[in-house]
């Protein structure tokens, strides 16, 4: 089993490579490059279904000639539970891609962004496996560049190379948090080795408390809490929509799983750790769905939905945390597998979407709502499949996203219970905020599925084309994928117990044992698909000997239609956006029908990021001019460079010498 | 499997139209007239499942599976609910959210339905409702947050079980103000005054009704008996709460229960005669209103 992963470690740079030579000679790397990726997924999958379904795998130590670096991988239950999504979605993005890297592009350019897709894959993997602080962060900012570098895939236009810098930007301050934390740990323990960290805990409390928010902070700005989410809303619409699925399925889940694996290295949490992480998810959550429903993109609504999601992970985990300080370890638990459980589901239904996202794209050659509609009948496919992604995304039973959603839920209710006000109180906020986001996303779900598939096209196109067998195949994958986690969700019960165990050795036997309320949904689920399948063919037998006739829709008698005259993406959200403008902020330009016979009207309305607008732009204006200053000091000149560094080096020698 | 636990949901089954018919009679003496008979659903139901249907041309199978999966679900969502002391079919920590979800599966298929067909009516509708759903369900869920605490149970079975006499005495206010919030959000979710009127007939200012304008026939009549069944659950739910029903045997339970769930659609009956519509401006104060009751019941029951 160990030599698989090794193997798939392996295959993955060399597929890039050999993806990047075969572009040089002129051919196509897509299919290629593809079936490499899918290879490795397989090669690497099964050792990690193995250490879920109770297997162990030995460490691996290399030496690394890097002082204090050692090449230290290991699998347990915690690096497993993220390998698995990590691979199958990034087997079926690849398959995808494969498809919508057909044609038309050149060759060379599509063998370079093949070679960096297999070093972003290879990189995520390597960041979940590694056990050695400077692996790690050469594997993070393996993976920041490799995806900053697909993002910008499409370089020559300037809407996607400004959103690449502030991807690579951001991800690199956060990156910074990162050297911190683990220096800081690695100097107090006096190794690297993540071994050597786990379960010692740190002594002083205060020092703990900074390393919580250092994470925080670093980990926060790839999952994209706010307000360090506001390159996703960028960087998702540029990228091409298959990178963009596994950036939103897998890459901002990296940002959680290095949350959780701090906390295994903090020791006891404290009680205000567990209420900022709480108040941060409730905030972010609120925050992504709202600017969600306000978007006029389908790529931008599925990335401030990304976002949406990441808060609901966080605040499953910061109740958890609450719950264990404050003697009630079974919410504890709950809300640490819920917030797993959800991180596994998000990536099954965003990727799906995305992909989804990217096959109208193909289709129309627009993401934008106006533009859009009606494109169930030209794309019974995609359109049937992002129909389902929307349903696993709002938590709808009977699929997977209601489980996840269920766990939540739990938690929260769990702590009502609790004797302990504080965390009853802290419960029933989350019980408020978490029914209000589900309703959000069921508007803003309705309407990205509404607008874009059902209906009249909104613009007259030429015929769309469904995609192609690939990149179908990709998305059933997904959705199958979908709908068996929701109907034997109650299977991963038992992994789920082997990965809590990771941050106590208690939590496995508090994990709500069978028969769980995971089973009775499932039931619940089969009953209804029973009950529908039945209600159909009633409804089949009634129709069949009568009269059934085909007209126009209900148009009060109007004479003359018009697609146009549909319902909107903004008049749809219009109520919503209207109630919460205190935090949208939308702009507004209406130029009135005047006059008694009108003729031209205008209304157009625009949410851009609150965060982006009146905190980071400000910031980063005034950073600008007080950086100025210091401008002479970079030329571009390497040899100039070389000397700063040996200036550095020297500085520092003359200061251990002292 | 308690067999008992059957007659709740095949009660709801039957007795369902009934409530419409109820409400409608209320309506009709207020405002003195003799009004539609009480069996005028079943009559309206029986006739609407022996004729065709005539489809929109813009319309695709999300129309047609709106209705179908909009009442398969509320038969589910059925299964989850007590009536009176009778508990239900199936019980679970967080059934309740297991019911909320199959009504959120109900309205997503009856908004994709609605919007399928292209209409900006039925589009408006359609807006309207996940709207108003967004704000109605927090509301709900606070309010059985504060009633799981003062059961200490998570099922809803239970939590009507463990409501006894003894907590209105001592919470008699808790209770009260979770009824009342109970109460608004069963207007809103049934599309009842003052959140919606069944009775309008202008497109522009209806909300549920709008959004099936262009079903017909069968499809008509799931979503005439879904909508029927969905007043009838938040019905239960409501009694549940106010019947204190862990003193009494099942039979006289079940009775009160029924009786409860009648009460409640003469109390609808009574507020739709003598309230207009709000303004639809209003409705997201009414809905936050109830969310904030529910919340100071919560507090109020913190000890």
């Amino acid at each position: 089993m160990n030599a698989l992963l090794l193997v798939a470690l392996a295959l993955l740079p060399a597929t890039g490579f050999a993806a990047w030579f075969w572009g040089r000679t002129g051919r196509n790397p897509s299919g290629l490059a593809a079936a490499g990726v899918v290879a490795a997924s397989v090669f690497g999958g099964l050792p990690a279904i193995y250490v879920l379904l109770g297997g162990e795998l030995m460490p691996w130590r290399f030496p690394w000639p890097v002082p204090g670096g050692e090449f230290h991988l290991e699998t347990d239950a915690l690096t497993a539970w993220f390998l698995v999504p990590l691979f199958l979605l990034s087997a079926c993005a690849a398959v995808y891609g494969a498809g919508f890297w057909r044609n038309g592009i050149a060759t060379r350019r599509l063998g370079n962004a093949w070679l960096f897709y297999c070093l972003l894959v290879f990189a995520m993997m390597l960041v979940l496996l590694a056990r050695n602080a400077l692996l790690f962060l050469f594997a993070w900012e393996l993976m920041a560049l490799s995806s900053f570098f697909l993002v910008v895939f499409e370089q020559e236009r300037a809407t996607v190379r400004r959103p690449g810098w502030i991807y690579l930007g951001l991800s690199q301050a956060g990156a910074a948090f990162l050297f911190a934390l683990l220096l800081i740990l690695g100097h107090k323990a006096n190794s690297m080795d993540f071994t050597h960290w786990a379960w010692r805990g740190v002594d002083s409390p205060v020092l703990a408390g900074v390393l919580f928010a250092l994470a925080v902070l670093g980990f926060g700005a790839k999952a994209g809490f706010v307000p360090l989410h506001i390159w996703l809303p960028e960087a998702h619409p540029a990228a091409p929509s298959h990178v963009s699925a596994l950036m939103s399925g897998v890459l901002i889940k990296t940002g959680i799983y290095g949350l959780i694996r701090t906390l295994t290295f903090l020791g006891e949490p404290a009680a205000w750790w567990g209420g900022t992480l709480l108040g941060i998810g409730l905030l972010t959550a609120i925050f992504g769905v709202t600017f969600a429903l306000a978007q006029h993109d389908l790529k931008r609504l599925l990335a401030y939905s990304s976002v949406e999601n990441i808060g609901l992970m966080a605040a499953g985990l910061g109740l958890g945390l609450l719950g264990w300080c404050l003697g009630e370890p079974v919410v504890g638990v709950l809300g640490l597998a819920a917030a797993l459980l959800h991180a596994f589901n998000h990536t099954l239904f965003k990727g799906l979407l995305f992909l989804g996202a990217g096959s109208v794209l193909h289709a129309t050659g627009s993401r934008q709502f106006e533009d859009l509609g009606g494109l169930l009948k030209p794309l019974p496919w995609t359109g049937a499949l992002f129909g389902l992604g929307a349903v696993a995304l709002c938590g709808l039973p009977p699929l997977n996203g209601f489980l996840s959603e269920l766990l939540l839920m739990l938690t929260a209710f769990g702590s009502v219970l609790s004797p302990e006000n504080p965390l009853a109180v802290a419960g029933l906020l989350t019980v408020a905020v978490l029914a209000l986001v589900s309703g959000l996303a069921v508007a803003t779900f309705s309407k990205a599925f509404g607008v874009t598939f059902l209906g009249e096209p909104r613009k007259p196109t030429t015929t769309p084309q469904e995609n192609t067998g690939t990149m179908r195949a990709a998305m059933c994958i997904l959705a199958a994928a979908c709908v068996a986690v929701g109907f034997f969700g109650f299977m991963l019960v038992t992994p789920l117990q082997r990965v809590v165990a990771v941050l106590s050795p208690q939590f496995p036997k508090l994990f709500p044992a069978s028969p769980s309320p995971l089973v009775w949904v499932s039931g619940a689920g089969v009953a209804l698909l029973v009950l529908v399948a039945g209600l159909a063919v009633w409804r089949k037998t009634l129709l069949a000997r009568r009269t059934v006739d085909a007209t126009v829709t209900w148009d009060c008698g109007y004479a003359r239609p018009h697609p146009r005259m549909q319902y909107t993406a903004s008049s749809f959200a219009q109520p919503l956006t209207a109630l919460f403008r205190a935090l949208l902020r939308n702009r507004v330009r209406l130029s009135p029908p005047t006059g008694i016979l009108p003729t031209a009207a205008r209304l157009a309305t625009e949410a851009p990021d609150l965060c982006a607008e009146r905190l980071a732009r400000p910031l980063f204006a005034r950073l600008t001019t007080r950086l100025a200053r210091w401008r002479w000091l970079q030329h571009g000149n390497v040899q100039l460079y070389v000397l700063y560094i040996a200036l550095t080096l020297l500085a520092l020698l003359l200061w251990k010498l002292r | 499997m308690n067999l008992l636990s059957l007659i709740p949901p095949v009660l709801a089954l039957i007795l369902s139209p009934l409530l419409l018919g109820v409400i409608n009679r209320v309506k009709a003496r207020f405002a003195g007239r003799r009004g539609p008979p009480l069996l005028q659903v079943y009559y309206d139901l029986a006739k609407l499942l022996r004729k065709g249907a005539v489809y929109s041309r813009t319309t695709t199978w999300v129309f047609r599976a709106g209705p179908v999966v909009g009442l398969a679900a509320v038969l589910t969502a059925l299964c989850l609910m007590p009536l009176g002391g009778v508990p239900a079919l199936w019980k679970f920590p967080g059934d309740f959210i297991l019911l909320t979800g199959l009504l959120g599966l109900m309205r997503f298929a009856m908004v994709g339905a609605a919007l399928d067909t292209g209409s900006s009516f039925e589009g408006m509708g359609a807006s309207r409702e996940v709207w108003i759903s967004a704000l109605a369900e927090p509301a709900l869920l606070v309010a059985l947050a504060t009633l799981a605490r003062q059961a200490q149970e998570l099922s809803l079975t239970r939590i009507c079980a463990a409501l006894s006499e003894q907590h209105w005495l001592h919470t008699g206010p808790v209770l009260a103000l979770v009824v009342v919030a109970l109460g608004l959000v069963l207007l809103a979710e049934n599309a009842r005054i003052p959140v919606d009127d069944p009775n309008t007939h202008l497109e522009l200012t209806m909300i549920h009704e709008v959004m099936v304008l262009d079903h017909g026939g069968p499809d008509f009549a799931f979503i005439l008996y879904g909508a029927a069944l969905k007043l009838w659950l938040f019905a239960a739910l409501v009694t549940g709460m106010v019947i204190p029903a862990g003193s009494l045997s099942p039979w006289p339970n079940l009775v009160a229960g029924l009786g409860g769930v009648f009460l409640v659609a003469i109390g609808v009956g009574v507020v739709e005669s003598v309230m207009a519509r709000l303004r639809l401006l209003i409705v997201p104060q009414l809905l936050v209103g109830a969310g904030a009751l529910a919340a100071t019941a919560f507090l109020l029951g913190l000890k």
